[in-house]
């Protein structure tokens, strides 16, 4: 046992690390550090850097834009990129729908879609959850109709993330009905500009508009966007779900937020006290400093596990990453707020090109908004109460 | 010992909440949330009518000589509405230093037109390098003659934009984290040099930036001892705490009730989510914070009347540690048992949430109470 990366490593690390130093758009930079949310056009310029650069989607099949590094090289490449801080490529495209296609998709599929996904040509949302199927997801209600060569889609999806920006969307519908509900679940891609698709926006509690709700009135489908077989969509939709979890400790992320929190503490003083320098607020940011180191830890052991694990089946332990990993997120933004005191208050709606001043110090005005922003991390990518019931499946076995 | 309302108190009480079941249901709320000032007229002239903006005033000044019970019976209502009227800036705060150190003519100036709300106040302590020490004031009050001249910014002023009057905090002697030397001073909020920039709060509320450029306040505006102010600040300010205590509880008390009816509507699993046990277990968890916190309520509505100041202070901050920690839970868990639509604005429970996190960061938030508790030797020290 030698838990020291390789000197290969380390330089693997300085490299990635430089890169990001030296090609992330400073503007965007800017918007990650202080807590905004990357634009549209934001992710798509830095997606395109990353594609030219030919780290678009490391960790598919090399033949499909792949760099076959290492799972130690992956961990620590969005280790360094969530540090940076850089937005992430856009998840429902590389790491949702992309390993579906590459997985289980055909090679008209594989072609047609693959390249434009890891250049963000196309723009993917997920309509998986519903009104009625969220932690039950295998309920759903969208119905696929096979009519001809085409299905004939009908439903309602909700908390769809950014299908306001989406070119694509992928859908679980029901394609039999008389069966065991998992069994008759099928994986369909539907272009978001087929009549009959209308997206309509949520505001979320911190005034944001990240989420929406999309109506299916009669879509008309192609047969050959059918993933895989018809029937088949829940086995590729648990694939999908596993290589969520794997991703969402999001380590890199806790850590850039500690940072921030560590300079702004060291900014705003009690009297003439640094905060950072106030016993309490230390100890406050030290004990959060070792629930991420031992998640980190945790995360690696993982990561070193994957290389001898069957492909495609998650280790139980993702869900300890995405329960602490969701925990410490949510306590770097509590931390946040605790810097920021009385200046939290102040609400300031994010809206492109506003330049009216911010009431406080200009850092401040993020604080509440991803605190509460925040808490749905540990609703969202199978909820922290569901993945308990997983661990305790896994360890009590019933 | 009685921890049952008089009879008087149950007809405050019951009044109060008839009014709010009427009139403030979560969507006339968003509605009067968009009115020009960010709250309702027609309900802030319903509080006038039943009494409640001459609530704690003695009777003497058209007042009722209600104490801090009958203030938690409102703010407790008002909490569980996410009432968005500035009864707390007006009423407690501002009027609560008037009549706590005002001279008589002041109070027989001013209280009686609060009363009939034809006056509201805003109270402006907090400075962009005061965090939560009400003695951190960089204001400063310049005497000329028998008046003043201040000049200084103030942050986060709750309702300062539609505020008539301004209770301002300025130094008139000392350094600025000297404990003697404030001054307090009502200025006109139209007066030549004061400039406002209102804006919303993170709750849904209204707050505002103020500016004092060379601002003159006569010595009829000067409210008590000119270099003498903090402790009356202090008494006030804690009164407004066990204030926001109890409005506290109504926001709990009200997402904990959203959340068990929501638990015992919403299905999953071909069952209703309240059927698994965890979510059984966690609205239980609830329900202890949402106790504990109403006990400790209780008890900063007792103690916001004790004479000796430093046991006062020391109740307040165990009251607003155990608010904060009770209002972060029970928030957060509503939110969770919700979902994604605890997540949405169209949803009262989001709402709830904020406003006890806002709360949390009113006079201070429970790190910041708890260190002032332990520096003071903490509660049970003989
Ligand atoms: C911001 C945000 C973005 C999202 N983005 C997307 C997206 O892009 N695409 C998409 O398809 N979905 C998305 N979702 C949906 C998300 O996956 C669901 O919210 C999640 O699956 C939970 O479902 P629900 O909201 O219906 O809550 P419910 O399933 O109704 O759960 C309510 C509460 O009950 C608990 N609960 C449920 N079942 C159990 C059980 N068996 N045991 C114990 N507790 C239980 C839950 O943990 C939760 O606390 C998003 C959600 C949010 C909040
Ligand atoms: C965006 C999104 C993300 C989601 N992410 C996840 C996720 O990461 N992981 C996840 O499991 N589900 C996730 N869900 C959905 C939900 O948890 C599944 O529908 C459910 O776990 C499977 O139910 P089943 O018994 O019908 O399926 P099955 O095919 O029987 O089981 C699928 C898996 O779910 C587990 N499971 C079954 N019943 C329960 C239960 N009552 N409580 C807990 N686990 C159970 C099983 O152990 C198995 O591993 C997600 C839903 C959405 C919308």
């Amino acid at each position: 046992m030698d838990l020291r990366f390789t000197d290969e490593e380390l330089a693997f690390r300085d490299e990635v690390r430089e890169f990001f130093r030296t090609a992330l758009p400073d503007s965007i930079r800017r918007k990650m550090i202080e807590g905004h949310h990357p634009s549209k056009d934001d992710l798509v310029t830095w997606s395109r850097i990353l594609n030219a650069k030919g780290w678009a989607v490391p960790h598919w099949p090399v033949e499909w834009g792949g760099t076959g590094w290492s799972p130690v090289k992956q961990y620590i490449f969005r280790d360094e990129l969530q540090q940076a801080p850089a937005p992430e490529p856009l998840a429902f495209g590389v790491s949702m729908v992309g390993p579906v296609i590459y997985t289980f998709g055909n090679e008209d599929q594989k072609r047609r879609f693959l390249p434009r996904i890891a250049n963000l040509d196309d723009w993917w949302c997920q309509g998986f959850s519903e009104p009625g199927a969220g932690s039950d997801l295998a309920s759903l209600k969208t119905t696929a109709r096979r009519e001809g060569d085409h299905y004939i889609v009908n439903g309602q999806k909700t908390w769809t993330t950014l299908a306001q920006h989406a070119d694509w969307i992928f859908c679980l519908a029901r394609t039999d009905s008389s069966v065991k509900k998992q069994e008759g679940i099928s994986f369909l891609l539907i272009d978001m500009k087929t009549p009959g698709i209308t997206v309509r926006p949520i505001q979320t509690i911190d005034g944001g508009h990240e989420v929406n709700e999309v109506f299916l009135d009669d879509v008309r489908v192609p047969v050959e966007n059918l993933v895989g077989q018809e029937n088949k969509g829940w086995d590729y939709a648990k694939f999908l779900l596993g290589n969520e979890r794997v991703g969402i400790a999001r380590i890199g992320i806790s850590k850039a937020r500690l940072k921030r929190v560590r300079e702004l503490a060291s900014v705003e003083r009690i009297g003439d006290v640094p905060l950072i320098e106030i016993p309490r607020f230390r100890e406050k940011l030290a004990a959060v400093e070792v629930e991420l180191k031992a998640l980190e830890m945790t995360q690696l052991r993982v990561v070193a596990a994957e290389s001898r694990r069957e492909k495609g089946k998650p280790d139980p332990a993702s869900s300890i990453l995405k329960i602490k990993g969701s925990e410490i997120q949510q306590a770097t933004t509590e931390l946040l707020m605790e810097v920021v005191g009385p200046f939290a208050m102040p609400y300031h709606p994010e809206e492109e090109g506003r330049n009216e001043p911010t009431d406080g110090p200009d850092w401040a005005s993020t604080a509440a908004p991803t605190y509460f922003n925040w808490r749905k991390i540990s609703i969202y990518g199978g909820s922290n109460e569901i993945q308990k019931n997983i661990i305790a499946k896994a360890i009590l076995g019933f | 010992m009685d921890f049952d309302l008089s009879e008087e108190q149950r007809l405050l009480k019951d009044s109060v909440d008839r009014l709010m079941a009427d009139r403030y249901d979560f969507e006339n709320r968003q509605r009067y949330a968009k009115e020009p000032e960010g709250w309702s007229r027609a309900l802030w002239s319903a509080y006038a009518e039943l009494g409640l903006l001459a609530l704690p005033f003695d009777e003497a000044h058209g007042g009722f000589g209600g104490g801090p019970v009958e203030t938690m019976t409102i703010m407790e209502a008002f909490g569980r509405s996410l009432a968005l009227e500035p009864y707390l800036a007006t009423v407690i705060l501002g009027g609560g230093l008037l009549h706590h150190g005002g001279s008589e003519e002041q109070k027989a100036t001013h209280l009686p037109q609060i009363a009939s709300g034809d006056l509201r106040l805003a109270f402006a302590h907090t400075e962009r390098q005061s965090r939560y020490d009400l003695f951190d004031v960089g204001t400063t009050a310049q005497r000329d003659g028998g008046s003043f001249i201040l000049n200084g910014q103030k942050s986060v002023v709750l309702h300062g934009d539609s505020a008539d009057k301004i209770l301002v905090t300025a130094r008139v002697a000392g350094s600025r984290r000297d404990r003697d030397g404030i001054g307090l001073f009502l200025v006109d909020a139209n007066a030549p040099g004061v400039s406002r920039r209102g804006y919303p709060t993170q709750d849904g509320q209204r707050a505002a930036e103020v500016t004092l450029e060379s601002v003159r306040v006569d010595a009829e505006n000067v409210i008590g001892n000119p270099e003498g102010a903090l402790p009356v600040v202090e008494k006030v300010t804690d009164i407004a705490i066990a204030a926001l205590a109890a409005e506290a509880i109504g926001a709990m008390d009200e997402m904990l009730k959203l959340t068990v009816d929501y638990l015992k509507t919403r299905k999953q699993f071909n069952t209703t989510i309240g059927s698994f046990q965890v979510l059984q277990h966690r609205s239980s968890e609830m329900f202890i914070a949402l106790e504990q916190g109403r006990s400790m309520a209780m008890f900063a509505a007792m103690m916001a009347q004790e004479q000796n100041p430093e046991e006062r202070r020391k109740a307040i901050s165990a009251a607003k540690v155990q608010i904060g920690r009770s209002g972060r839970f029970v928030g957060q868990q509503a939110v969770q048992l919700h979902g994604g639509v605890g997540m949405t604005m169209e949803y009262k429970v989001g709402h709830l949430f904020k406003r006890v996190t806002m709360i949390d960061t009113l006079f201070g938030d429970a790190d910041h109470h708890l260190s002032k508790l332990a520096e003071t030797g903490g509660l049970m020290a003989a």
